[in-house]
């Protein structure tokens, strides 16, 4: 898996999915009877980009708000500002009818095989929805095309007639690939898409979003908390922390020296299969925040274990610079 | 069509559900076929005074009342009235209640509150009451005004079970895979709510029938609901109250029907719920 | 083969021969079948397998907690302390229970009753098992909380379990586990739950409060990362049955079981990048329905006619380790882990 080459400035090749700023609050009532409100910063000025046939890890704890980033660019939630264009389109200045066309080119997989497909919709009746809702196809033509899905994501034809509770959890998972697929998306957002499988299972459905991406040239915006996986899937991560990105770049450079100190802890609380080697664990203290507070100053500083933290960390919020080629981390120390 | 049957075993199982079921029927079949089964003219009053409160015979299985008219005819048909009331009236409950429901669990927060206070309010009201009122003022309602009354006066409960279902699969990830999918609210609607919806509404509308049923015959013992000759099981308990010891088959016959025709709906809506229970379906 | 600190008379806890069944309408799923596990005072053992492999029910099962329509069966034995904890009366069992041998489960978020404050909780615990005032049980409450590093002792103990978050209440399940100073601690998935930095305190402290504290852990996991980092031993368990036991550094050295293996290689690693990873073909079989002969034969690339028709005992390779394999009697075998016979591939793995 290699980086892919980018053109120099000069070119406008346009990314495939280029997120500015972006900002998602909500307003959420709490309190006896909804008396106290309070806002929930769940992501405050995100920028990042996908390229075409380009796969970008997006790492992060809960409550960092990466789930809530994958909706909003799938416009599943509102946006409070910032922006998000797909191939050059402003997603949230599209019309009605345009929004529609343009789910056809981004999709989603998620996390949980058992609630995302409907218990009471068989398997090929999920599939067939898109190619319904899409005019692609109908009847026999669209049988044909729930099977031949079907047997690209590894299930047997049959499956179609099945519910999803007599599958086990890697099969429902392939079913919902297979749904976004129908479609025929350029970009997959993968939420946590094998975090809820068994081991022998998270290989088969990552090595099948790999070959997926081979054949169709897909591009992946692929989220998930496990840092491994991360690192098998995606050339080029970024890390996010309460609603920003603290660190981003090539992964190999990010795994192999990491700018932030919240990066660092992340790596280094990382279980490896392997007795034998003795790795420095930096432990955080306190409590992941919550996004209802974020602190002032630099979002991870209450948590930082950095030796040279002081008042600016506290006071000043840091901005993503370059601190290696292609790396970017937001801290004043790093 | 594997939970279908799954459905009917689960259901099956429960023995008491399947006897209550046995008996909806029986009295389905009974009141459809009255016309056949009915030994007599349920109007017919033969022989008003030879032939008044006479017990069972083999003539008039269940005796005659005090116009002689055959008690088994008129009980058969009032079975009709009975069922046919309750059957419609907590159908048509059943869609005025799902509707709202939908409407106040996908509407904005304003919608929501509205048609929500409204429910409160209107459940704050005694239906007795409401029907006693209208049906009091309204002589001589035909059974079609009966049966929207009664509708009419019974969604609430519904309503609010529909618009939390509602709510609580508006944020279910496949919903949000629908929509991801390009689905519009129509769309959602009718593939992904209804569905899940069905059980819900289909126990609660069998448990009301029985409610209704008595709720009728409450009316037409008070004298509101169907008027006589025509027969009802409330008015021929009406008619029999006052010979309670002296002729008991005129008033016990619609009265046990009453009894039995309840409790039978109530442990098939019972049996539906458990049958239905999510849980039981993974 | 024991551990660093033998208990004289015998090991802490010695299970023999467990076997618990389920009644289900598919049939009777055989969940734990056959197992034989020693941990010994003081020590961390670790117990990995995925999800239906039985880990779960076996250590229910220990603590007596399986319930219609699970059934343990007669033959089973599980020694703790040297008393068979299957034969003990029910007074006797829940005197054991909390007290020497505890069990912190998975689940945060369900396994704290939301209605009783934080201390009540604990404080039941050491009340049940030891008889002392309300007050006292109260401070030692206290003496728990802050043990497990919650902030704010006081305040915390009269608040509820929503009002933490999903670590904090693991803390608190740890505490109310601890609370009794147990013998042994069987840890089912404490971590899973959590995020990858909570996950890293929680086990610090558990380490923490082990050492200090001189418990046994069974730690029962999926995470072989855990394994490799808090365990001396592992037992590696499949459809059932454990089908590789060895130390710790042993088994990442050289795993002898092909399942060992293929668990391996199909873990994405933060030090090896590997182009693809190596998939087990295949699913885990329904419990109603193992496999005969040796049952991880379908899904085996190594598998030959001897696998499909005898089930393979748990065969020693010398050094006390373990495998369920036949394999383990080719000598070739245990010095590589490839077996000689893998060139003419005979009917070996089974489709995907």
């Amino acid at each position: 898996m290699t980086t892919p080459v980018r053109p120099y400035a000069g070119t406008p090749v346009r990314d495939l999915l280029e997120v500015d700023a972006l900002t998602v609050h909500f307003t959420r009532r709490t309190g006896l009877f909804g008396s106290h409100r309070e806002i929930v910063q769940a992501v405050n000025g995100v920028t990042l980009a996908v390229g075409r046939q380009e796969t970008l890890g997006l790492v992060g704890e809960s409550g960092c708000g990466k789930t809530t980033l994958a909706r909003a660019v799938l416009r599943l939630v509102d946006k409070t500002s910032g922006t998000a264009r797909f191939d050059g389109q402003d997603l949230f200045a599209l019309a009605p009818a345009e929004l529609r066309r343009m789910r056809r080119r981004l999709q989603i997989v998620f996390q949980d095989p058992y609630a995302s497909l409907n218990p009471r919709m068989t398997i090929g009746a999920a599939i067939r929805e898109g190619l319904t809702i899409h005019k692609l196809a109908e009847g026999a033509a669209a049988d044909r095309r729930v099977r031949e899905l079907l047997e690209e994501v590894g299930l047997s034809a049959d499956a179609a007639h099945g519910y999803p509770h007599e599958f086990s959890g890697g099969q429902r998972q392939r079913a919902g690939i297979a749904r976004a697929l129908a479609v025929e998306p350029e970009l997959l957002v993968c939420d946590e898409p094998v975090s809820a499988l068994d081991v022998s299972v998270q290989a088969q459905v990552l090595n099948l979003l790999m070959d997926l991406q081979a054949r169709r040239g897909l591009s992946y915006l692929f989220i998930s908390h496990d840092l491994a996986v991360v690192r098998h899937v995606a050339p080029r991560v970024a890390v996010m922390y309460l609603g920003r990105i603290v660190e981003e770049g090539p992964a190999e450079a990010l795994y192999a020296r990491p700018r932030h100190p919240y990066t660092q802890a992340l790596l280094s609380a990382v279980p490896v299969p392997d007795p034998v080697t003795q790795r420095p664990r930096i432990v955080l203290p306190g409590d992941p925040p919550s996004p209802v507070n974020p602190p002032p100053g630099c979002p991870f500083h209450p948590r930082c274990q950095h030796s040279a933290k002081d008042q600016t960390c506290m006071s000043v919020r840091p901005e993503l610079e370059e601190r290696a080629p292609g790396l970017r981390a937001a801290c004043h120390k790093g | 069509m594997s939970r279908l049957r799954g459905l009917w075993a689960r259901f099956r199982a429960r023995r008491i559900a399947v006897a209550g079921l046995v008996v909806v029927v029986l009295l389905a079949l009974a009141a459809l076929g009255a016309p056949l089964l009915a030994p007599a003219d349920p109007l017919a009053q033969p022989d008003p005074v030879a032939l008044q409160n006479q017990p069972p015979s083999p003539e008039h299985p269940l005796g005659t009342d005090r116009f002689s008219r055959d008690v088994m005819s008129r009980l058969l048909y009032g079975a009709r009235v009975s069922l046919g009331i309750g059957a419609a009236a907590a159908l048509l409950a059943a869609v005025i209640g799902a509707g709202v429901g939908v409407a106040a669990g996908l509407g904005s927060p304003l919608v929501d509150q509205l048609l929500m206070r409204g429910v409160d309010v209107a459940l704050a009201l005694p239906r007795v009451f409401l029907l006693l009122l209208v049906l009091a003022l309204w002589e001589g309602a035909p059974a079609g005004v009966v049966i929207v009354l009664l509708a009419v006066t019974g969604w609430f409960p519904t309503s609010r079970v529909v618009r939390a279902l509602v709510q609580r699969l508006r944020e279910a990830e496949f919903v949000q895979a629908a929509r991801a999918l390009g689905a519009g609210r129509w769309g959602l609607v009718r593939r992904h709510l209804l569905p899940h919806l069905a059980p819900a509404v289909i126990v609660a509308a069998t448990l009301d029938v029985g409610n209704i049923i008595l709720l009728e015959s409450g009316l037409s013992y008070l004298g509101l609901g169907i008027r006589p000759p025509a027969p009802s099981w409330g008015n021929m308990i009406l008619d029999g109250k006052d010979q309670l010891f002296s002729t008991p088959w005129v008033a016990a016959a619609p009265g046990l029907a009453l009894l039995v025709t309840v409790v039978a709906f109530n442990l098939v809506g019972d049996g539906l719920q458990d049958a239905l229970d999510p849980r039981s379906e993974k | 083969m024991s551990g660093p600190d033998a208990t004289p008379g015998g090991p802490l806890l010695e299970i023999a021969d467990l076997r618990v069944t389920f009644a289900t309408g598919d049939g009777v799923a055989r969940a734990v079948d056959g197992v034989d596990l020693v941990v010994e005072a003081g020590e961390t053992v670790g117990l990995v397998g995925e999800s239906g492999c039985g880990k779960s029910v076996t250590a229910l099962a220990v603590l007596r907690l399986v319930e219609h329509p699970g059934h343990i069966a007669h033959g089973s034995r599980v020694r703790f302390e040297g008393r068979d904890l299957l034969a003990l009366a029910d007074r006797d069992i829940r005197a054991v229970r909390g007290n020497h041998l505890a069990l912190i489960f998975q689940e945060p978020a369900t396994a704290l009753n939301p209605v009783l404050t934080i201390g009540s909780q604990i404080a039941e615990v050491i009340r049940t098992h030891q008889h002392g005032s309300r007050a006292e049980a109260k401070r030692r409450a206290l003496e728990m909380l802050r043990a497990v590093g919650i902030p704010d002792a006081e305040r915390r103990a009269d608040g509820y379990a929503h009002q933490l978050s999903g670590g904090m209440r693991q803390r608190v399940l740890i505490a109310i586990a601890l609370a009794c100073r147990p013998h042994l601690v069987i840890a089912d998935e404490p971590t899973t739950a959590l995020d990858v930095t909570i996950q890293a305190e929680i086990l610090e402290l558990l380490d923490g409060l082990q050492r200090q504290m001189g418990m046994a852990v069974l730690l029962i996991t999926h995470n072989l990362g855990l394994v490799a980092e808090r365990t001396r031993r592992v037992y590696v368990m499949y459809a059932g049955q454990i089908v590789e036991e060895a130390g710790t550094e042993a088994l990442f050295a050289a795993p002898l079981h092909p399942y060992t293996q293929g668990l391996m290689a199909a873990v994405p690693r933060l030090d090896q990048l590997r182009e693809r990873l190596a998939a087990i073909p295949g699913q885990v079989p329904p419990a109603t329905a193992w496999p005969g002969g040796c049952r991880f034969h379908p899904r085996c690339p190594f598998a030959f006619d001897r696998c499909n028709a005898e089930m393979p005992p748990l065969l020693p390779s010398g050094d006390g380790r373990k495998a369920r394999c036949w394999l383990v009697e080719d000598e070739a075998y245990r010095g590589t882990g490839v077996p000689a016979h893998r060139d003419q591939q005979g009917e070996g793995g089974g489709a995907p």
